[in-house]
């Protein structure tokens, strides 16, 4: 194990994936000479040429309207949106296309696409910047949603992503490049579709994932000092979801917390709610809460900012309110 | 091109012409649902243009497809049961009228969202460029297409890139009710590749040998250069889609076009030149008409897909 930050994890999957199949390309604004806004792709374009780390004009649309053909055509690029942002303005491309191409022509086509993308608020970025609509993709069948929260899930599910033939929304969180974690030294790979508990708990069910995994394990550890035991489920994949551990879980503890960044409303949790009350209704000691997002678009000003954005104290009291 | 190849063009205008019609009367009888787009007054243009690929040449499309994919060699047979929405279609009963294709034939699709696929053409180029091969791709789309920022963005990606695309634009005078000169700031559109700096061309879209010889002409530059738009000037005979009132236009407009048949100049051009005489080309007609009675019987025939069909290949690997 080697401790890295989730930039150098990313960063490393995409390297051996490219080392690995030739098929695999790189294509998105900024990828190249820059080295990624993000820097994720450091190094990439002196190492494997401008053939295959390919800059792009600003549009969208074309982004990843040409990674479908390409993909189509047997190729496996793995197309960039600088934000999840700019991502409605290849809305069409996404949920019109990569999510359809297959199933319309009756299976003829394939699409072994990854649009790896950054979501997320909490950087003074303004409404249009700081957006974390990831259920808005997931609501599309035909497309896989994978957002790690780890380092280590962030390198095996991306490696997955890349591999699997299906098209994958990849979405990583601006605030977590910097986070450290633990990752093999070897090759692996992490399922996609797999929820998986992040820390084990018997009196509270906390479902999360991405950003909000963090700030949940930063809540769940607050909460061990007044002797509150939560089970942290981080559902790493939206689609598919697997529910499975989510209500094993709260079969177990009878109490459940959702935790996402984005809006309540026809969200995350309000679907994971649903399923609980569908499969596991006789298991609720209590109402199931949710911790998102206040209902507004992200103002600018910091400490507006992070009043609408979820905290840990948010997390504390809202397990509280369930117990 | 030889006798024999002009005989067979022929035939695939005239089978185009049929089946559109006998689509018309299938749909009106109910048995074909969803929109449907008549490609009658436009088969010079996919029957030039297509005939002027090599195999390994991909087309796409947009969703005025039948025509296109006859072109390509899909059977009458096989359009019409997906029309009917029969498994035994290329989409296997899912995609319809407006999304046709078979990848054994290089036919990568009709595409239904205005402008969408121009990009997918671009991608496809990457591809074959990427690896090394020597294929083009000729992406058909109408003039409505031309004004959606997807054209443009799609046109100067193919010029950054020097990508093996011709651009092949249907100007049928109308996005659907809305004519060319209502709705682009210039009428021809070739114009607008230059905005580009990219090689164009405008032709007559109803005499197939000018279709022919300007494809020819394109493709080659294609292939040695990079992009080429090529503005084919064409006619829709018909109604944008089943159901639409025509009021967008005057009925001596439509009576004018109809009166420069791209079928009818091909057969005149055949007989006045003594490349076939009437009864070999009625002979081929009439070849038509039985190959269109198969192709219904063999759609109306064909089963429905299963239920089981309705979770199938949404997914390579896994399914929620």
């Amino acid at each position: 194990m080697t401790v890295m930050t989730m930039r150098q994890a990313i960063s490393q999957a995409l390297w051996e994936e490219m080392e690995r199949d030739e098929r695999v390309f790189i294509i998105g604004e900024e990828v190249g000479l820059w080295g990624g806004t993000y820097a994720v792709t450091k190094g990439f374009y002196d190492h494997f040429g401008p053939e295959r780390v390919r800059d792009t004009p600003i549009a969208e649309g074309v982004i990843i309207g040409a990674a479908n053909g390409a993909a189509m055509a047997g190729l496996r690029p793995v197309a960039e949106l600088m934000t999840i942002n700019f991502a409605f303005l290849a809305m069409d491309q996404i949920v019109n296309h990569s999510a359809k191409l297959r199933s319309m022509f009756g299976g003829q086509f394939t699409i072994p696409l990854v649009i790896r993308t950054v979501g997320g608020g909490g950087r003074q970025l303004g409404a249009t910047h700081s957006q974390t609509p990831d259920v808005v993709f997931a609501h599309f069948p035909g497309l896989k949603v994978v957002a790690p929260g780890t380092p280590y899930d962030a390198k095996g599910l991306l490696k997955s992503a890349i591999r699997t033939d299906d098209p994958v929304m990849f979405i990583e969180h601006a605030t977590l490049y910097q986070t450290r974690g633990e990752v093999p030294d070897g090759e692996y790979l992490e399922p996609i579709g797999v929820s998986k508990v992040q820390r084990q708990g018997d009196d509270v069910t906390l479902v999360t994932y991405s950003k909000m995994l963090q700030v949940s394990l930063q809540a769940a550890d607050q909460l061990a000092q007044d002797g509150v035991e939560v089970e942290i489920v981080d559902l790493r994949s939206l689609r598919p979801l697997d529910i499975e551990p989510v209500v094993a879980s709260f079969r177990r503890t009878n109490r459940c917390v959702i935790v996402e960044e984005g809006w309540p409303s026809y969200g995350i949790g309000a679907e994971v709610a649903t399923r609980l009350y569908e499969e596991a209704f006789d298991y609720a000691d209590a109402p199931i809460r949710r911790v998102a997002q206040k209902e507004v678009p992200l103002p600018y000003n910091r400490e507006l900012e992070q009043l609408a954005l979820p905290q840990v104290d948010d997390v504390i009291s809202a397990v509280k309110e369930v117990l | 091109m030889d006798k024999g190849e002009m005989l067979l063009l022929y035939h695939e205008m005239v089978l185009v012409r049929r089946l559109e019609e006998k689509a018309a009367e299938l749909y009106q009888q109910g048995k074909v649902g969803g929109f449907l787009h008549l490609y009658i007054g436009q088969e010079a243009v996919g029957s030039g243009v297509v005939s002027s690929r090599r195999p390994e040449d991909r087309v796409i499309t947009a969703y005025r497809d039948h025509g296109i994919a006859i072109s390509c060699g899909m059977s009458a047979e096989i359009v019409m049961a997906e029309l009917l929405g029969k498994k035994t279609g290329c989409s296997k009963g899912k995609g319809g009228s407006m999304h046709l294709a078979d990848v054994n034939l290089n036919f990568w699709g009709g595409h239904a969202i205005v402008g969408a696929h121009l990009p997918l053409a671009v991608g496809m180029a990457l591809a074959d460029k990427y690896q090394g091969s020597e294929a083009a791709t000729i992406c058909l789309f109408g003039d409505g297409a031309t004004n959606i920022g997807y054209f443009h963005e799609s046109l100067n990606l193919s010029m950054v890139w020097s990508l093996p695309v011709l651009w092949v634009c249907e100007n049928n005078q109308y996005g659907m009710g809305t004519s060319v000169e209502r709705a682009s700031a210039v009428s021809e559109i070739r114009r607008k590749a230059d905005g580009y700096g990219m090689q164009n061309d405008r032709v007559d879209g109803m005499d197939i040998l000018q279709v022919r010889a300007a494809t020819e002409k394109a493709l080659e530059y294609v292939r040695k250069e990079g992009p080429y738009l090529l503005e084919v000037v064409t006619y829709r005979f018909r109604g944008h889609s089943m159901g639409d009132p025509e009021r967008y236009r005057e009925s001596d407009e439509v009576q004018k076009w109809k009166d420069d048949d791209p079928i009818g100049i091909f057969r005149n051009y055949l007989l006045e030149n003594g490349h076939h005489n009437l009864e070999t080309l009625d002979a081929e007609d009439q070849k038509v008409e039985d190959e269109i009675q198969q192709a219904v019987q063999f759609a109306e025939t064909s089963p429905d897909p299963a239920p089981e069909a309705l979770f199938q290949d949404i997914y390579v690997e896994g399914v929620e």
